[in-house]
């Protein structure tokens, strides 16, 4: 490999933003043919990086190679066109258009009098699809096509010119398995033309099947590349946060109480069907499935978000109907939602504000809201929680991103709920909160709140909760306790592979 | 970034920014002509911009909310029309409370219509302008509405009446202003009004009823519009059909002026205030330098353009946009 | 995936089904209520309907490109009248006289003129500054109108021109030459955003701006040309229209913005951008005109046109989200 000249090379880059310095000194190569992942938490930099080689932002220091050329991306299309490509995290789809017009986007083939060029546009397209191997023609409507196919509209794009190197940005973040083998053969096929494929992702197992060689970026500096053949999840965590991060299974069991939370063959359209649990104080029962799973939807509908059509939820052993959020927050079930910036926070607003946003009716001397008791409630879950913000007035948009979630956590304790729904805790979350809102959670447990967990993060599952609900496509597949659960069974059932063991 | 914006000259201008441009603006236009600042001059803007600002104190709970309401225009001819009528047929003691029902029963449909069936704000109230116009003509069969006997009725006080040599109109916008201020910073409404426009799901989230708190920001709003057309129709006696036309856009921009976002969640009734005075000043400023009335037109567009660009511009942290 | 095109080919003919019961509606309560003998469907009726639609629709063909790429435009009335006002103010400067007839052209050129440049005014300002266009044209509105008033005081701009007025009411193959100009305008239109770059390009900016911003589309020139575009149309719309009436006041074109709006959001336009269609905001002009004068041939005020098509619209807008509506498994937010 050392005797190829590197498809991409990036020398000393420095980028600075207005008190922060974001990039500082990064150098790393990417070789003809290989798979290089890109590791770091959030805030490291990788995305700051990413967009440095994408030509979205200019260095402040430092030089980019391209085949040992010194280059300058001025723009993201001025990248393309010297053959790097970026493919988006979040799809950057147009999907009122056809899948042509996206896949060439900005660059459509002109005839006279600024014509499109359909012909043309059709041909090259589907003779791109063609080797991408995939179901749908170029003149389909991209908003009809699934997520996965969208994705690879995206990667589409990138093969529209010859690419030197490919950067993949957490493509598997909405794929199913079946969606992500499709994903991983295009890589590989890259691969054997040639092509350097960045791929940036947080998920160690994905990481460790596919890629040849892993670099690691820790506050924004580079910290070393490590051959993925010769090293481990523990090295690469340990290079990641400079630390072990302790994982180890849940062993601490206090005394359960009473059942607080039963669901009896709950059903919601095809969203899910047929769910059946219960949550006993002090327990901690973690729901884990892939995306799309059903599991966020039994969340909402327990929380009054959605109509159930069919079966019953009990708390404390009384049967209850929830219609709307007011209902449930009434009857003790608090909801921590998965998209922390879309659904737990109103960023606009201050810490106080949005900490005491689902009580602020009762919070009141006569018609006017009680300041004092609002700050009372904020500085007792900023002290309990250990939220590091400049005072209760900080917009909570400016706060980090761990920081944001004790909020919202904060918010959701001071209503002293009987039932404490927690979904993706630390989506988003860089390594070292995490591990403070595990413990959050299991000491909530311990002070006898009935807790749910839902994440799509296996060690996280198995590190906080006594119990493990396996979803498949909106079915619940099998329980398990902390003692028999291990994580072949628990991905097997998750796959829906041994549906015939349920019992 | 928004750290940056906290601190300096710059940060103090980006809050207050409005309040300073109105500062100045008076006091160059005080040097420029003395008169502008008598005693007699200033109530006199005020109570020419009380119609368009008590409308405004109603938007402003709107816009907070995240929805636009355009149709305070003609709703205003509306309840001017009806309450006019209603003054000679049932009389005034009962003219004024059934118009104030016929209103408010319009911005509860629209209520409904926007909060509770969550159809788009914009279509909504450009559809009940154009509704509420219809209908206002229809009431009225097109004619103008006048009260017959001016003289015999003590209607005129809410347009002409005064205390302490105070107008009443004045009055009137000062205590709706004052009420609805306390409303909106202090309860719990006010709150979720905010919360609401800020971020409509994450309110849903947390238990909030979205739909009620925007029903109950529309009917504030033909609520302060009802208030509007009275003192309308008591200052003129008499009026056309289309009195309040194309006052829906002056509210929106005195609105606007005042820092109000039109994506919700920000804004508040002292500086709504302050953008509908900036508004009626401009105007007595323009006509007292000799100028006629529609110059304030074109000052208004350059104003409203140059506050709301020097707002976003000190959120970004630069003057141009970044739109390639 | 047939449904989707089953759903999108009902969306599309919506507007024209409507059209469809409208005719047979007025045409048979006609029978009954016609306060005249004629019946609705004459085909002189319908000639003078297109012509009518023209000015507003016109404008509407503009409104439709600016929200299809993301955009409002409330400032076109204004446009409108100013563009009138210097065809026919500029008809009567000395120099044009001395030109006779080849004044005609000219006088065009200047109100076709100041469209553009009061079009480029609003879409430098977005461009540029940043702000909404929302807010951008609320007040260019205001400031267009007062330019207006500079213009002639409260006084109305007249000027008659016969040979102006015989070609504004010539017919050709039996359309009105403002007929003529709608339909030129909606082909030319219709065109542009589905069959050239730039198009396609504006489709993609009011669909997903960021991903059109990284596929190097420049939105900001996108977004001046449009405004030009509907600056020109508005101008375009009162050449059409003055040419005939040869006097204009200054209040002329108040609302206009607000009908055309109109007329977009029935031809089924997204407000968000990204979708909607030339042809189908066609049908959405003779929708509302048909009402107009359908209302008239039965003898309804012309006032509940106001009330009609008002309710006609949330209506619309009630339909559309709850064909959209995934029944009852949906999120209650």
């Amino acid at each position: 490999m050392t005797d190829q000249t590197p498809a991409l090379r990036l020398e000393g880059i420095v980028k600075t933003f207005p008190g922060v310095r974001a990039l500082d000194g990064v150098s790393f190569t990417v070789m003809p043919g290989e798979v290089h992942a890109l590791m770091g938490e959030n805030g490291a930099g990788k995305s700051t990086l990413m967009k440095v080689l994408g030509g979205i932002l200019a260095p402040n220091e430092g030089q980019i190679f391209i085949e040992e050329q010194p280059t300058i991306m001025s723009s993201p299309m001025n990248a393309k066109a010297k053959g790097v490509v970026f493919i988006h995290q979040e799809l950057s789809l147009a999907d009122e258009l056809s899948v042509a017009e996206n896949i060439w986007l900005g660059e459509l083939p002109k005839k006279s009098f600024g014509r499109v060029d359909w012909t043309k546009l059709y041909d090259e397209t589907d003779a791109i699809l063609k080797t991408l191997n995939v179901g749908f023609d170029a003149r389909k409507r991209v908003g009809d096509l699934s997520i996965a196919n969208q994705q690879m509209v995206e990667i589409a794009r990138a093969l529209t010119v010859e690419p030197r190197a490919v950067i993949f940005d957490e493509p598997t973040a909405s794929l199913t398995d079946a969606e992500k083998v499709v994903l991983f053969e295009v890589i590989s096929d890259l691969q054997s033309r040639g092509v350097g494929v960045i791929y940036i992702s947080h998920r160690m197992e994905e990481i460790f099947k596919i890629t040849d060689r892993i670099s690691v970026l820790r506050d924004g500096q580079y910290r070393g590349t490590l051959n993925t053949a010769e090293t481990n999840e523990e090295e690469v965590t340990h290079l990641m946060i400079g630390r072990t991060l302790d994982l180890s299974r849940n062993a601490v069991t206090h005394e359960m109480g009473e059942v607080a939370l039963e669901v009896r063959s709950l059903s919601c359209g095809d969203l899910f069907s047929d769910v059946s649990f219960t949550v006993r104080r002090g327990e901690v029962v973690g729901f884990y499935g892939l995306v799309g799973a059903g599991r966020t939807e039994i969340a909402e509908t327990l929380f009054g978000l959605r109509e159930p059509s069919s079966g019953t939820i009990h708390l404390g052993g009384e049967e209850v109907t929830i219609n709307s959020p007011a209902d449930a927050i009434k009857r003790g079930i608090s909801l921590v939602p998965e998209d922390r910036k879309g659904q737990g926070l109103i960023l606009g607003m201050n810490c106080r504000d949005n900490m005491t946003l689902p009580q602020v009716s009762d919070l009141t001397a006569g018609p006017f809201v009680s300041d004092g008791a609002e700050v009372a409630i904020f500085d007792q879950y900023r002290d309990k929680l250990d939220i590091r913000t400049p005072g209760w007035r900080q917009t909570v948009g400016n706060l980090s991103g761990g920081n944001q979630q004790k909020i919202v956590i904060g918010k959701w304790l001071s209503m002293r709920p009987e039932v404490l729904i927690v979904d993706e805790p630390t989506r988003g979350i860089d390594v070292g909160s995490k591990s403070e809102i595990h413990n959050l959670i299991r000491e909530l447990a311990s002070q006898g709140y009935a807790v749910i967990v839902i994440s799509s993060e296996m060690p996280e599952v198995l590190h906080v909760s006594d119990r493990i609900v396996a979803m498949f496509s909106g079915r619940v597949m099998r329980e398990f306790t902390a003692e028999e659960v291990t994580e072949d069974s628990l991905i097997q059932a998750i796959s829906g592979i041994g549906a015939d063991k349920v019992a | 970034m928004a750290e940056l914006t906290r601190k300096g000259l710059g940060g103090f201008l980006a809050r207050q920014g409005i309040l300073v441009a109105f500062a100045v603006f008076m006091i160059a236009f005080a040097v420029a002509n003395p008169r502008f600042i008598d005693i007699d001059n200033v109530f006199g803007v005020i109570r020419s911009s009380a119609i368009l600002g008590v409308m405004a104190l109603g938007v402003t709970f709107v816009v907070i909310g995240g929805n636009l309401d355009l149709s305070v225009g003609s709703m205003m001819s509306f309840s001017t029309i009806v309450v006019l009528d209603l003054h000679d047929k049932i009389g005034p003691t009962l003219a004024i409370p059934s118009m104030f029902l016929m209103t408010m029963a319009l911005g509860a449909f629209i209520g409904i219509l926007v909060g509770y069936l969550k159809l788009n704000s914009l279509i909504v109230t450009l559809g009940m302008l154009s509704a509420i116009h219809g209908l206002t003509l229809t009431y009225s069969g097109g004619k103008n509405m006048d009260i017959a006997d001016k003289e015999g009725t003590w209607f005129a006080v809410f347009g002409q009446g005064g205390i302490a040599g105070v107008p009443m109109p004045i009055l009137m916008f000062a205590a709706l202003a004052i009420i609805l201020s306390i409303i909106l910073s202090r309860t719990p409404f006010g709150r979720k009004v905010y919360a609401v426009g800020g971020n409509g799901v994450a309110a849903t989230f947390s238990g909030i009823p979205r739909a009620r708190v925007v029903f109950m920001t529309y009917l504030m709003s033909s609520f302060c519009v009802a208030t509007a057309g009275l003192i309308q129709a008591s200052r003129s006696m008499g009026s056309q059909n289309t009195v309040g036309q194309g006052m829906e856009l002056e509210v929106l921009a005195a609105v606007i002026l005042g820092g109000a976002s039109l994506l919700g969640g920000a804004g508040t009734i002292f500086k709504t205030v302050i953008g509908v005075l900036i508004l009626g000043f401009i105007q007595n400023g323009l006509l007292l330098l000799g100028l006629a009335f529609y110059a304030q037109y074109v000052v208004t567009w350059i104003i409203i353009i140059l506050a709301v660009w020097l707002d976003i511009a000190a959120k970004r942290g630069g003057l141009w946009s970044r739109i390639a | 995936m047939n449904n989707t095109t089953r759903a999108n080919l009902i969306k599309q003919g919506a507007i024209w089904a409507f059209i469809v019961v409208e005719l047979a509606f007025f045409s048979i309560a006609g029978e009954f209520l016609s306060v005249t003998d004629s019946a609705f469907m004459d085909f002189d009726n319908m000639l003078l309907l297109l012509k009518q639609s023209a000015p507003i629709g016109i404008i509407a063909l503009g409104m439709t490109i600016i929200m299809i790429n993301g955009n409002i435009d409330l400032s076109v009335g204004a446009t409108f009248a100013l563009a009138a006002i210097v065809l026919l103010d500029s008809m009567t400067w000395p120099f044009m006289q001395a030109l006779g007839n080849w004044a005609i052209p000219l006088a065009w050129l200047f109100a076709l003129a100041t469209g553009v440049i009061l079009g480029a005014i609003n879409g430098l300002i977005v461009w540029k500054t940043g702000v909404d266009a929302f807010i951008v044209t609320l007040g260019s509105m205001l400031g267009y109108r007062g330019l207006v008033f500079m213009y002639n005081g409260e006084q109305p701009t007249s000027h008659l021109n016969w040979t102006l007025v015989d070609f504004a009411e010539a017919q050709f193959l039996g359309l009105h030459t403002a007929t003529w100009f709608l339909l030129g305008a909606g082909l030319l239109l219709w065109l542009l955003m589905t069959r050239t770059v730039h198009g396609r390009n504006a489709y993609a900016i009011g669909n997903n701006r960021d991903a059109a911003v990284n596929a190097g589309i420049r939105v900001g020139p996108h977004f001046l040309w449009n405004f030009m575009l509907i600056g020109f149309l508005a101008a375009l719309s009162a050449v059409v229209f003055y040419s005939e009436s040869g006097s204009v006041n200054p209040n002329d074109g108040m609302l206009y913005e607000l009908w055309a709006i109109t007329a977009v959001v029935l031809g089924g336009t997204k407000l968000s951008g990204g979708y909607g269609s030339i042809i189908s905001t066609l049908g959405g002009v003779i929708a509302i005109q048909l009402l107009r004068k359908g209302l008239g041939h039965i003898g309804a005020d012309t006032e509940t046109v106001n009330l009609v098509i008002g309710l006609i619209l949330i209506a619309v807008l009630f339909l559309d989200r709850q064909l959209n509506r995934k029944g009852k498994e949906e999120l209650r937010t």
